[in-house]
């Protein structure tokens, strides 16, 4: 090997690549390539841009139904929701930024995730987030909530689209790698659906926007697809800096662009920047582009070229306009004062050169950086020992009652009002049901028919579960939050997700990614709802090993009346309260367990997904109906407490009798998918009953909450519960 | 009645204030650019982050174009409403009186809350009995009113106190629990609260349109 050869394989590795893939670009260029080349080599065949080690794995997702409109490989899929209007979303992950500088890192994953709707034409109505840390009892894990939830609040309260919904978890192998995970929802006429394939030779290209600077540089292929260690403070400057007013300039700017036709192509530019924009675009489009880096605004006057096309500088798109729309488009630029350039075109031929004022510095084939990537082959094997240890033991007492306190009071089933009044839950005039009112957020579209349609949206993951059976505990989330949808009557009509996983060159870290695909799969084919797009997020670990593997889903549904949207909450004295499906807790990996200090279980009970989901239709019909007073589905923290959530939300008691048992605790604390709490009439309910299993259990009364188990008795005021369930506040004061 | 609901760049409520405007009159959009109020009845100035906000709340706002334009129809007796960010406004232009601070408890907050009318005799709440009790949610990080204690004093008596927050409903630590203030003439409204996210029981409660329709019952002023 000469000298420059070796020069060049270190400076290969130092960005991320190996040996090898160094030596795949050599022989596909032919030659050794420059500091531009290798530099955007280094950032499309990195795992977040490339895929290399999850792209078997994904495809064989089901991606196909009837309502899709968009789906994997676009800046966002879409789903047609009737009356000539579609819904983008998406769900995207910004762990790696987030672990280094929170506030940052969360605020421009949001920032991040808004483009990607907007680039496809939609108009952003929602966000939702996904948040994991470690436990709270760790100095580290309250810097990291406090500050990237104050991140979140910054960029999206301040560009105008609420904040409806989310999850937060708090469990001990998110402590160095927290995860934060945000999904946008966007609306569009299909009709004005805009791709990223560049076409047209002789077209211009245009970047509008922030100008470009210094920040973000390697942040896909340094920070994302490398693991957390020593030495992470030095990575800072590999996050991007966010500016939520100029992303709100950016975004009416690109919509205002779009809505007067005069692009041809829009690209945001996110991970890689203009590397991964500009290839990516020319790649869709079987076309060539040119690039003068001369030409890009920058921040900074003495960026290297190379610098330029990897900078992450947030708030920048891209598009492919026809010469002649360019005034046009110009002074669109300017009544939003937003930046404009012109720095390049559309070519015939697969190539991608690089120019730096009339000079060429760099020239490879579209097809060597998108498509060339080697693909790697998993090793999935099984660990032979648990991979993490059991949880701390928080709880002593056997007693029922103490059990359901401490419970409500444990961050991740305390009340998440403390979180939620953070965000903007209502700008754009559309939210029906809030965070905290319903298992979803329900968003109102326009009248039609004399009817108020809307969207439903939830988000969930239970990256425990999912550790206890990487397979079942998938199925599991999907299931979760379908049945968040199910609770305020809609059917869900795509599916995104984000695949939170561990350095999965590692065979164990392989097996849960293997299985959990596995799972989601199956899952989405029982219920018939197509993946729309998403996101992997791999090498979530550090010196303590992997995180727990987390699959976080975000699903949209409609439904057809909004004024007839469950609600979470018991709502009238009198109400009978039954319990519905085919609901069999288990003790083993449920929330209690963890507070007993049980180390998990080596496997999850089976799952008959056709059962749950007949349940969750029954409980969607029933709601559309208006049948119910409430609905709400059992989840972490069993039967009782569901239960309590239904009371505090609805500020009511209740008085339940369940059937007699002789483990009143699994009874009662136990968990499993498929059950669901529902009030309403006694005769409404003896209707539901005819189609779905369906027992009586108890009626809303008074203002203490009474449960009888066999032996076991809970009887709890509304007051010692919300004392209780108000926890979360303390992490924020 | 004629509404003008002014969008400066960073502006995010300035749409939903247009459609509340439009369920009880004309509403037009206004832009920070121009010198022109398109002969409007009422200037709305609506909720967001006026060019950013990176300043101070309201501190840029202020020197935009086209408040040359609504601080003179002030001037003149038109009426002028600002929500929010809108509010933030009108106090850095020397509209009303006072300020508003960051919240007590330092951050964002949004959250239905319930008021209390103080004044009924305003043009903006003449629709609303007095003492009326709204539940219209509010959302900011700098909402906290003040006014040194001879001006608070000084507002009590002349009655430009308008809103008060509900006993135990404070959300930012507002002196003596004050929402809304009304100018001495009586023609420029400024309240934290949001009353266009609150025009329709469907999206949580329509408590708030009294306050546009109160303008329509009074009529464009002499």
């Amino acid at each position: 090997m000469t000298a420059a050869a070796t020069a060049g394989v270190q400076r290969a590795i130092a960005l991320g690549l190996t040996a090898g893939e160094y030596e795949l670009i050599v022989a596909r260029l032919g030659r050794e390539p420059s500091e531009v080349e290798l530099a955007m080599f280094s950032l499309l065949w990195s795992e977040h841009c490339s895929y290399k080690h999850s792209k078997p794995l994904l495809r064989t997702l089901p991606t196909d139904g009837p309502r899709l409109v968009l789906g994997p490989g676009e800046n966002a899929g879409a789903v047609d929701v009737g009356g000539g209007l579609s819904v983008a979303f998406k769900v995207e992950s910004h762990n790696h930024p987030s672990a280094v500088e929170p506030f940052q890192g969360a605020a421009t994953g949001v920032g991040g995730i808004l483009r990607d709707i907007f680039a496809v034409g939609a108009r952003p109505i929602a966000i939702l987030d996904s948040l994991r840390f470690g436990e709270p009892t760790s100095e580290r894990s309250r810097y990291l909530l406090e500050r990237s939830v104050a991140g979140i609040g910054h960029y999206g309260n301040s560009i105008g689209v609420p904040t409806v919904g989310g999850e937060l978890y708090f469990e001990a192998p998110y402590e160095q790698n927290c995860l934060i995970n945000a999904m946008c929802v966007g609306l569009i006429e299909t009709s004005r659906l805009i791709r990223s394939a560049a076409s047209g030779a002789g077209n211009l290209l245009v970047l509008f926007g922030a100008a470009t600077g210094r920040d973000g540089i390697g942040g896909a292929s340094v920070l994302a697809s490398a693991e957390l260690g020593e030495g992470d403070a030095a990575k800072r400057p590999s996050v991007q800096i966010g500016d939520p007013f100029a992303e709100k300039k950016l975004m009416e700017c690109s919509l205002d662009l779009l809505e007067r036709g005069l692009l041809v192509a829009l690209q945001d530019l996110g991970a890689a920047g203009l590397t991964s924009a500009a290839c990516e675009m020319a790649s869709k489009g079987a076309v060539g582009i040119d690039i003068d880096v001369a030409r890009v605004p920058l921040r900074e006057a003495d960026m290297e070229p190379f610098e330029i096309m990897v900078s992450e500088s947030q708030e920048r798109m891209l598009c492919v306009i026809e010469p002649a729309a360019l005034d046009a488009v110009v002074a669109v630029c300017e009544h939003w004062e937003t930046a404009v350039a012109t720095i390049g075109e559309v070519t015939d031929g697969g190539l991608v050169r690089v120019f730096d004022a009339g000079r060429l510095v760099g020239e490879m084939p579209v097809s060597a950086l998108v498509d060339d990537c080697p693909v790697y082959e998993l090793d999935p094997q099984p660990p032979a020992q648990p991979l993490y240890p059991p949880p701390v033991r928080a709880i002593a007492s056997e007693d029922p009652g103490e059990a359901l306190l401490a419970l409500l009071r444990c961050p991740n089933l305390a009340d998440r009002r403390p979180l939620f009044e953070q965000y903007d839950s209502i700008v754009q005039s559309r939210t029906v049901r809030r965070p905290g009112q319903a298992d979803a957020a329900v968003l109102a579209l326009p009248e039609r028919d004399g009817c108020i349609p809307g969207i439903a949206i939830a988000i969930d993951g239970n990256g425990r579960r999912v550790a206890a059976d990487p397979y079942r505990g998938t199925i599991e989330a999907v299931l979760e939050c379908a049945a968040n949808l199910a609770c305020v009557g809609a059917e869900p009509l795509g599916l995104t997700n984000c695949l939170n996983f561990g350095n999965p060159e590692k065979p164990h870290v392989a097996w849960q990614l293997c299985e959990s695909v596995r799972g989601l799969g199956d899952a989405c084919r029982a219920l018939s709802i197509p993946v729309v797009g998403g996101n992997v997020s791999l090498y979530n670990e550090g010196a303590d090993g992997p995180i727990y593997p987390t699959p976080v889903v975000g699903l949209v549904g409609e439904l057809p009346d909004v004024s007839r949207a469950g609600r979470l909450g018991f709502a009238a004295e009198g109400d009978r309260i039954a319990l519905v499906g085919d609901f069999a807790p288990d003790i083993r990996g449920s929330e209690l367990a963890r507070l007993g200090g049980t180390e998990l279980p080596r496997a999850l009970a089976e799952i008959d997904i056709a059962a749950v989901a007949a349940t969750q239709r029954a409980i969607r019909d029933a709601v559309r109906s208006g049948a119910l007073a409430s609905a709400h589905d059992i989840a972490e923290g069993g039967l009782a407490t569901a239960l309590a959530e239904c009371c505090l939300a609805g500020g009511l008691g209740a008085e339940v009798v369940l059937a007699e048992t002789v483990k009143p605790l699994r009874a009662l604390f136990g968990e499993a998918p498929g059950g669901f709490i529902v009030t309403g009439g006694d005769g409404e309910l003896r209707a539901l009953a005819e189609h779905i299993e369906l027992h009586i259990v108890g009626s809303v009364s008074g203002n203490r909450l009474t449960i009888v188990a066999g032996e076991a008795r809970i009887e709890l005021s509304l007051e010692l519960m919300r004392e209780a369930h108000g926890s979360l506040a303390a992490l924020f004061a | 009645m004629k509404f003008g609901v002014i969008s400066f760049p960073g502006s995010c409520d300035d749409v939903d204030a247009r459609q509340a405007c439009a369920r009880v009159g004309e509403a037009v959009a206004l832009w920070h650019a121009d010198h022109d109020l398109a002969g409007v009845d009422v200037v709305v100035i609506p909720g967001g982050f006026s060019y950013g906000d990176y300043l101070r709340a309201g501190a840029i706002a202020r020197f935009a174009p086209i408040m040359t334009e609504v601080i003179e129809f002030a001037r003149e007796g038109g009426y002028v409403m600002g929500i929010c960010n809108g509010f933030q406004v009108c106090c850095e232009a020397g509209l009303l009186p006072g300020a508003l601070l960051t919240n007590i408890e330092r951050r964002f907050v949004c959250r239905q809350v319930t008021l209390e009318l103080v004044n009924a005799s305003t043009p903006f709440t003449a629709a609303l009995a007095p003492g009326a009790r709204l539940s219209i949610p509010v959302k900011h990080t700098t909402g906290r009113y003040y006014a040194p204690p001879a001006m608070l004093a000084a507002l009590h008596d002349a009655g430009q106190v308008v809103l008060r927050y509900a006993p135990g409903q404070n959300p930012n630590g507002s002196l003596d629990d004050i929402a809304g203030v009304i100018n001495e003439r009586g023609n420029v409204f400024g309240l934290m609260p949001h009353p266009e996210h609150a025009v329709d029981a469907l999206t949580g409660s329509s408590d708030g349109l009294a306050l546009f329709s109160s303008l329509v019952a009074a009529g464009a002023p002499a």
